[in-house]
């Protein structure tokens, strides 16, 4: 474990891809330390790197230069298998379309990352229930994703992410397939998560107002870190 | 472990009509196998019984060679014609024989009053009923006196005695053989049919009596047998030696035995079975052709589903095991449906025409159930390997 307080340290992170002949560098040397429990919104117009640096943060890429740490571990020196084990343990993740396994239910959908990580099948179902009931959903729990509103399918992708009680609450465009007022609700319930849990809360969003709730916005630009800090107006 | 095949079993229950349509390939060719198996063994143990049923270690003595030139016909003015004389020589010096019996075969008319039979007439000497297996019912055999003295006797089969005589008795009666006056003195056991020859069908009359019968000097050829299997080949050079010596050193015949004709069967029945075996394991073949591809069309649709498993915590083993071993329960159901189905058919063959020779034999069962699931890993590595090769990030944009 690292020193109290920081969760995430990344340092001059660097991704490259080669995309066809061409070059890309989708972050260039970036630089910033998140603390356990924070609220933190990362921003920037589309093609500036959000998504790159989610898929750093998640541990479902390794950098190609600088260093990641996540609760100390450097995801860049990690295996495949390793990294699963880190994404298991310490992320919970929350995408924008959801991604819930069909013709499973609510209950069996949020218990699955407890699978991975070794848990029997009884004890499964009871976290994954507890989980539900956090989200406000338990009375759905034998429901399969098709007969669940918008709302409550995300519900059911956030007591997945946070049924294995992890460090890192990691949301992509959490709100960006459902309308406003369900959105807020959602982001209410992270805020009461984090509030809570003390889990720390990192959403990804190109969404402005979303934005601004977050205690702290770090804004990508071309690859490069251009604001780090509490929330601007106006952008 | 469990817990894959927990998911293999529900993904595969989540489209069952798909599930179902891949397993019927896998069906079909295990079925293919069961039957045509079960066809090629039930052939082998038809025959070997069959064989078997006519006698033990039996040896047959044929005039003419044919051993040293397998082909073409024995060159038959050198050969002598096999005679009484010759079984004599056999019963008196054979050692290792047990019994010998002299054989004329000829077809002739019997008649009863004013019935009649076209017929198969058998002249033999008395050890023929111990050594072929064939006893008389009622009455007694040809004996030795019998053929001492050329005399005219006949013992019925079964199928004779009910043409000629109904229900009345036929010992004692006096029936015609190609116009020659014979006796009954027994009847048969009945034997029912072997080989497509109805054994039933037949008359046996002293070997001389044949010969007079046929107007022939020699007879159709000698029947003997060893004592048992292990003295066959003993015995084979006994006969050789003596039949030699009265021959003056010449080999013009040829000894045969059971034990070399069964082994022949044996060799032509299993490489049918083989051969029926590779024809039905093409069709196994193409069953798991067609798991392999549903296989990659669903890696393809399930990539996000992938994706996300990843995400997760999934390993890529965890994701290898989930898609090898839904092939594998696709496979081995399918093979599992499709054996149960061959049984089923084999039993209602059974039920319904016991006289067609199927057998399913439990090695036939364990090859079709190991096969399908030979075919259920072969055919789910390949889309597993690539699922689980994937990419967490590409496999989460996946569209």
């Amino acid at each position: 474990m690292s020193e109290a307080g920081a969760l995430m340290e990344v340092r001059d992170l660097e991704r490259f891809y080669v995309l066809g002949d061409e070059l890309v560098r989708a972050l260039r040397g970036v630089t910033f330390t998140i603390d356990r429990g924070e609220y933190v919104a990362i921003i920037g117009p589309s093609g500036s790197g959000k998504s790159t640096m989610m898929y750093q943060l998640g541990c479902l890429d390794t950098p190609s230069g600088g260093t990641y740490r996540l609760a100390g571990y450097d995801v860049g020196s990690l295996d495949g298998d390793e990294l699963a084990a880190l994404r298991n343990r310490f992320i919970g993740f929350v995408f924008q379309s959801f991604n819930l396994l069909a013709r499973t239910t609510a209950v069996d959908n949020v218990a699955l990352p407890l699978r991975y990580a070794g848990v029997g099948m009884r004890e499964r179902r009871a976290r994954a229930r507890e989980a539900l009931e956090r989200v406000g959903l338990a009375h759905r729990w034998d429901h399969t994703p098709d007969r669940l509103s918008g709302g409550e399918r995300q519900r059911v992708a956030v007591a997945r992410a946070i049924v294995t009680k992890p460090s890192l609450l990691l949301c992509d465009e959490p709100t960006g397939n459902l309308d406003q007022r369900v959105g807020q609700e959602i982001v209410k319930l992270f805020e009461e998560l984090n509030d809570t849990l003390g889990v720390t809360l990192v959403i990804v969003t190109h969404d402005p107002a979303l934005a601004r709730r977050a205690r702290r916005n770090l804004k990508l630009v071309d690859g490069e870190l251009v604001h780090d800090g509490p929330p601007q107006e106006g952008h | 472990m469990i817990e894959h095949l927990v998911s293999a079993l529900s993904a595969l229950s989540a489209n069952k009509l798909r599930a179902a349509l891949t397993m019927l390939g896998v069906v079909i060719g295990v079925l293919a196998v069961t039957l045509l198996v079960s066809v090629g063994d039930g052939a082998r143990a038809y025959l070997s019984n069959t064989l078997s049923g006519i006698g033990s270690n039996l040896l047959s003595v044929v005039p003419g060679r044919t051993e040293t030139r397998g082909l073409g016909p024995p060159a038959t003015g050198l050969s002598r014609p096999l005679t009484m004389e010759d079984v004599h020589a056999l019963t008196r010096q054979g050692t290792l024989l047990r019994g010998v019996s002299a054989l004329v075969q000829g077809g002739g008319t019997v008649r009863y009053r004013n019935r009649q039979r076209d017929t198969i007439v058998i002249g033999v000497s008395p050890s023929f009923s111990d050594l072929r297996n064939m006893h008389v019912d009622v009455g007694e055999f040809v004996r030795e006196e019998d053929v001492a003295s050329r005399r005219r006797v006949v013992v019925l089969g079964r199928r004779v005695v009910l043409e000629l005589f109904g229900d009345e008795s036929p010992l004692g009666q006096s029936i015609r053989i190609a116009g020659g006056r014979f006796r009954v003195v027994g009847v048969m056991e009945p034997k029912g049919r072997s080989l497509g020859f109805d054994l039933d069908d037949l008359v046996f009359v002293p070997a001389t009596a044949a010969m007079d019968l046929f107007a022939l000097d020699h007879i159709t050829q000698i029947v003997t047998a060893s004592r048992s299997k292990e003295e066959a080949p003993a015995a084979m050079v006994e006969i050789d030696d003596i039949l030699a010596r009265r021959r003056n050193g010449e080999h013009s015949f040829t000894i045969q035995s059971q034990e070399d004709l069964l082994k022949t069967f044996g060799a032509i029945t299993s490489a049918m079975t083989a051969v029926l075996l590779a024809i039905a394991s093409i069709s196994l073949v193409v069953g798991g052709i067609g798991i392999m591809n549903i296989m990659l069309v669903s890696v393809r649709e399930r990539t996000r589903e992938i994706g996300v498993r990843l995400a997760v915590g999934a390993t890529q083993a965890d994701v290898l095991w989930q898609f090898l071993l839904e092939s594998v329960v696709i496979s081995t159901l399918g093979g599992a449906v499709g054996l149960g189905t061959g049984a089923l058919i084999i039993y209602a063959v059974h039920a319904y025409a016991p006289e067609v020779p199927v057998v399913l034999s439990p090695w036939i069962a364990a090859v079709a159930f190991g096969s399908s699931f030979v075919t259920g890993v072969v055919s789910g590595v390949v889309p597993a390997r690539r699922a689980a090769r994937l990419d967490p990030v590409e496999a989460l944009r996946y569209e």
